[in-house]
């Protein structure tokens, strides 16, 4: 038993409630000043537990700084939201989602699962395509999207960000190509001579692919880090990393859960489950070490929405992956053999390709054995969606959250406050922008 | 070609070397800002800068431009408090001056060691009657800032005009910091942005791609893509040659240039000419910096304990400011961060959790394949 008063220290609950209270019930809003000192939150609606309300279970140690007050041009932002919409929302996604794929596909060729391969390989591709198209789409000028290759920046993420993808990009577009010549029965594509080069590719493609794999699902989160907008900042200096590359293992086991069979996709399944831990860990422990008024824009409004129905998604998708994967192991010899195909319930063009690849020389087994297996499918599907949904979410909530915590002031200016009073009552007095002489 | 890029790494930050120009800044000073509003204009004329809005009223005292944004890099802000604001600021003003100024004794010691230590100063700091404060201020700059004595010296003092006493203007404008460390050129991934040889930081219209980073990338909201200007007024939306004329550079960042182009002609800033009482003053920018802490020095000694530097401190979080300002209030009263700091101060960190993420990941999917092994 500690004897500092500190740690007997136990906050006041709060009045009303734990959420709903309104932080900071001292003094009117603005007062009597006519000073164009409101309080802002206009759009903040009360919630948002302020300094003392945090850990109000008594468990944390006493704010050694004072609740500041807080005061604000008109309630105007001080901080500008970046013009970006849901084009970067699916960007976030699908870069994940890509990233966590093409490692899938690569393992998938050393373990010898063509389902996962082919369906981890294109699903790359596409999130590629579509995520890089969606890019573009969202800037200013998009007929100037080569610019982003004018120069080499370690300073701005968005720049190693564009490297990253472009890299990716190749190696994965080059095992594309591959399975596409294969899937086709290598006519379709013209390549003569060159389709032995091709094929030959393949490994050092998927490396190559491999390699970029995890900074693509990574470089986005340092790319939200590095703003001043307040709520990315903070969870960029907090382990927002974590989250993302998390919810990128989450999206692309879940994928391939959706799309290749039950028997091949044991690894996706893994994938994803440590996928949902590590989010769920990560973006707990992200949101205790950001200040308050850096959090409140993850819990409020819409962003608020998205976040907790991707927890909700999450837990669902997780439970129903754990059950597939008990599923498997336990029916493993119902499900045949690894490359058994087993798309009795098809879903969707990669099913139908993994089961043309896949080898139809169990047709005994299949027989018997076809409503485990197509349950086993139809959960394998479920869960797999919700669990790349709740990625999706996740990425969707922490821009908006972003977005939101530049319109109210209040998001930029309390944390700002509280960290230079905490230097100033550590004696750190130099290093402030206003200053006294 | 100046662009920089990442060869050398002090390359972005305000320090260009081996440059014919010093560093040019502004010092604005807002204890003689009247409010007229002409930097804005001379700002927009000169820049060609297309309007905000729809002329509408905002509701905020005089404020009728509401922020610095793509189409307005002048903005002036228009504040209004009574006594009690005022000696809030006061009092916030006499905090400041006594954090970690030895030679000032902190307020609440009343001895009267304080004394020899600055007469006016110490005076107006310690709340002693104003036998230390010039009766008649000979620069009049007690009537361009309002409210500038002490409420409880007007019993002793006459000559301060009855109705500022409760009441006073605040008035600001503000404009491109021009940081030492420039977040919004830091992640620039075009190199659209960039140093010029006067050390300010200036967006090169026809490489900007529009992506928008900087925007994010700004701690005090600067800069901003242009996506909404238009250069006709509502009225004029059916005249057909109105409507013919394009809004230039749409679709990328724009901010404050320090009117690059004068500059380089030798010229000074629009803004600064134009300005009638000089409260926008433009220079090397160690002269402005000088000029801002005599004129603080100055406003203390006549018991304003409320003006302060912003943006003079070469450690804060952006380095120091090529625009350096002179507030009466605290910086977020004016719409400014009161502790900005330039979001690429913790790249490396964020790169190296990313790198540990970005391992763990491989981890996670290495150690999912060995799990699903089938014997």
């Amino acid at each position: 038993m500690s004897t500092s008063e500190y740690d007997s220290y136990r906050p006041p609950e709060p009045e009303g409630g734990r959420r709903k209270r309104r932080r900071g019930g001292r003094g009117g809003p603005g007062g009597p000043d006519g000073s164009g000192g409101r309080r802002g939150g206009r759009g903040g609606n009360g919630r948002g537990g302020g300094w003392k309300n945090r850990g109000a279970d008594g468990n944390r140690e006493m704010p050694m700084v004072e609740d500041v007050e807080f005061t604000s041009y008109y309630g105007r932002p001080i901080v500008k939201a970046p013009p970006w919409g849901d084009e970067i929302g699916a960007y976030l996604f699908l870069g994940g989602l890509a990233g966590g794929s093409s490692l899938l596909g690569f393992g998938a060729q050393l373990t010898d699962r063509p389902g996962l391969r082919i369906a981890s390989r294109m699903t790359a591709i596409a999130a590629t395509g579509i995520g890089g198209a969606a890019l573009v789409a969202d800037l200013g000028r998009p007929e100037r999207f080569l610019n982003m290759m004018r120069v080499v920046k370690v300073s701005s993420p968005m720049s190693l960000g564009t490297w990253i993808l472009s890299g990716f990009g190749v190696g994965s577009g080059v095992t594309f190509a591959i399975e596409l010549d294969r899937i086709t029965g290598e006519k379709l594509l013209p390549l003569g001579p060159l389709r032995k080069v091709l094929h030959a590719m393949e490994t050092p493609a998927a490396v190559e692919s491999a390699f970029f794999a995890t900074p693509l699902a990574a470089y986005t989160a340092v790319l939200l880090g590095a703003t001043a907008v307040p709520t990315w900042n903070a969870a960029g200096r907090n382990g927002l990393p974590y989250v993302f590359v998390s919810s990128a293992s989450m999206a692309a086991g879940g994928a391939a859960m959706a799309l290749a069979p039950v028997a091949e996709t044991g690894p996706a399944r893994l994938l994803a489950l440590a996928g949902t831990a590590g989010e769920a860990y990560a973006m707990s422990a992200m949101r205790k070490r950001m200040h308050p008024a850096e959090v409140d824009p993850l819990d409020d409004g819409e962003p608020g929405h998205k976040l907790h129905r991707a927890e909700r998604l999450l837990i669902a998708g997780a439970v129903g992956a754990a059950v597939v994967e008990v599923g498997a192991r336990v029916f493993a010899k119902k499900l045949g053999g690894r490359s058994s195909g087993g798309s009795a319930s098809a879903s969707g063009v990669a099913g139908a390709v993994a089961e043309a690849v896949g080898s139809a020389g169990s047709a005994g087994v299949a027989k018997r054995s076809w409503k485990t297996r197509a349950v086993l499918r139809g959960l394998s599907v479920v869960s797999g969606a919700a669990l790349a949904a709740a990625s999706a979410y996740t990425r969707f909530g922490v821009l908006e959250a972003g977005i939101e915590s530049t319109k109210d002031p209040r998001h930029v200016v309390e944390p700002q406050r509280a960290r230079l009073e905490e230097r100033r009552a550590r004696g750190i007095t130099d290093d402030s922008i206003t200053t006294g002489r | 070609m100046s662009t920089p890029t990442i060869d050398d790494g002090t390359l972005a930050d305000g320090h260009w070397h081996d440059s014919a120009h010093s560093r040019k800044g502004f010092f604005t000073d807002t204890s003689i800002c009247i409010g007229c509003k002409a930097c804005e204009v001379a700002c927009k004329e000169w820049n060609r800068n297309p309007q905000d809005g729809t002329f509408e009223l905002l509701g905020s005292s005089y404020d009728n431009t509401g922020s610095l944004g793509a189409n307005t890099w002048r903005h002036v802000a228009f504040i209004e408090q009574d006594s009690e604001r005022i000696e809030k600021a006061r009092e916030s003003g006499r905090k400041l001056v006594n954090l970690g100024m030895p030679t000032i004794r902190p307020r609440t010691d009343e001895s009267a060691a304080a004394q020899p230590l600055d007469g006016a100063l110490g005076a107006a700091a310690e709340g002693r009657t104003s036998a230390g404060l010039p009766t008649t201020p000979e620069l009049g700059v007690d009537l361009l800032a309002p409210g500038a004595l002490e409420p409880t010296d007007l019993s002793n003092v006459d000559t301060t005009p009855p109705d500022t006493a409760d009441f006073r203007w605040l008035m600001s404008s503000d404009v491109c910091k021009h940081c030492t460390h420039a977040g919004c050129l830091d992640v620039c991934p075009t190199g659209a942005l960039f140093r010029t040889e006067f050390d300010t930081v200036v967006v090169q219209n026809d490489v900007c791609n529009g992506c928008g980073t900087c925007v994010a990338g700004c701690p005090f909201g600067v800069i901003e893509r242009r996506d909404d200007g238009t250069i006709n007024t509502p009225t004029d939306r059916d005249d057909r040659k109105a409507a013919d004329m394009d809004v230039p550079n749409a679709g990328t960042a724009n901010k404050c240039t320090l009117c690059y182009d004068r500059l380089v002609e030798g010229q000074e800033p629009a803004c600064a000419q134009t300005c009638p009482t000089q409260s926008i003053k433009f220079g090397d920018r160690e002269d402005m910096v000088d000029q801002a802490h005599d004129r603080v020095a100055e406003l203390h000694a006549k018991g304003l304990t409320e003006a302060r530097l912003y943006g003079a401190n070469p450690n804060d979080g952006v380095g120091g400011t090529g625009s350096v300002f002179l507030l009466l209030d605290e910086p977020e009263v004016y719409g400014l961060p009161p502790d900005p700091r330039v979001a690429t101060k913790d790249l490396p960190k964020m790169y190296a959790n990313a790198g540990i993420a970005a391992l763990g990941m491989v981890a996670a999917a290495g150690l999912a394949f060995l799990g699903s092994r089938r014997s």
